[in-house]
């Protein structure tokens, strides 16, 4: 492919501004005026809301990982109510229940929406492309060893691994095992160990 | 298409066989972004229920899981149950999408930025 759909720093272009209008994008934007005229949002809202959604990234959930390997009171609080615990570090979690499930060395988790899309974005931002796809839906279920491998994650056989089916109301955030050899280290660098996939249960913390 | 012989529907799909979890992935685009806030903004003002968004991408079938991306999906269920709800008739969304595709040829010129 030629070069020419990309920007002199050699990233593509921004695909929502310079590519040709399409149906559905014609109806965001006439459904987003009509709300504003009809006084049902306001343009600064709708800004506030998309600033709000990309503020919440994996680091979100990485310092409550962080906290709870760290922090044994507040581990014993997220296991019980995960909704609370982390509405008491100051994330916004809605109205939905979100449960909180630990890996040991005996048991993996993973999280998964076989009927669509619910994720806990409240902590991890909005989910990746493949969370939502039908093969990821369809197998984890079923296979999750043969999709976890697809991750590159090989987990002893003698694990037990656990599948969590999320609903609209109810989400869950894995809590990975605190990797060995990182007794020394504190919260901050701790949390920088915590990716997003060993939130979902399809990857695991990185080595110190 | 539903699954007659196990009585699912076809967005029923946890156990099913399918291929390799594919490992693309984009960022979101603006309009994307807006999308999601509307459904946001809308459903916390009580317009509608995260259980009407899901209703009618359910209803809208295979098809359109197979063809369109997962915010026009959205953006045609936000739409839909806000001309359910009262909220937005249908003949002034249709008028308002004809104003703005007159506008100009790509995104940035339709929204006016």
């Amino acid at each position: 492919m030629p070069h020419d759909h990309l920007s002199p720093s050699g990233h593509p272009y921004r695909p929502d501004q310079d590519h040709p209008l399409t149906y559905w994008q014609q109806m965001e934007i006439a459904l987003r005026e009509l709300l504003i005229e009809k006084g049902v949002t306001t343009a600064a809202e709708i800004q506030s809301q998309i600033e709000a959604m990309d503020a919440r990234t994996p680091a979100n959930g990485a310092a409550v990982v962080a906290r709870a390997w760290t922090d044994p009171s507040f581990r014993e609080a997220l296991m019980a109510d995960a909704s609370e615990a982390t509405r008491g570090m100051g994330f916004d979690i809605g109205p939905m229940r979100l449960i909180a499930v630990e890996n040991t060395a005996e048991v993996h988790n993973m999280i998964v929406c076989t009927l669509c899309s619910c994720y806990p974005r409240n902590l991890l931002g909005l989910p990746p492309d493949w969370y939502k796809s039908r093969a990821y839906r369809s197998r984890t279920v079923r296979e999750p060893r043969k999709v976890l491998a697809e991750f590159g994650v090989e987990l002893p056989p003698g694990t037990t691994v656990r599948v969590h089916d999320s609903t609209a109301d109810m989400r869950y955030i894995v809590i990975p095992a605190r990797p060995a050899g990182t007794e020394g280290l504190d919260a901050a660098a701790l949390a920088a160990l915590v990716t997003r996939d060993s939130m979902i249960g399809t990857g695991l913390p990185r080595q110190p | 298409m539903d699954k007659v012989e196990t009585g699912r529907r076809w967005h029923d799909m946890g156990g099913d066989a399918a291929g390799p979890v594919p490992d693309a992935q984009h960022d979101f685009a603006l309009w994307e972004k807006r999308v999601d806030a509307l459904m946001v903004l809308c459903s916390g003002k009580g317009h509608f229920t995260v259980d009407g968004l899901r209703r009618v991408l359910e209803d809208m079938g295979e098809e359109a899981f197979e063809t369109m991306t997962y915010y026009e999906r959205w953006i045609a269920s936000v739409s839909q149950n806000l001309v359910e709800a009262g909220v937005i008739t249908q003949s002034e969304l249709a008028t308002r999408m004809e104003e703005v595709a007159a506008r100009g040829p790509t995104y940035g010129e339709a929204s006016g930025g």
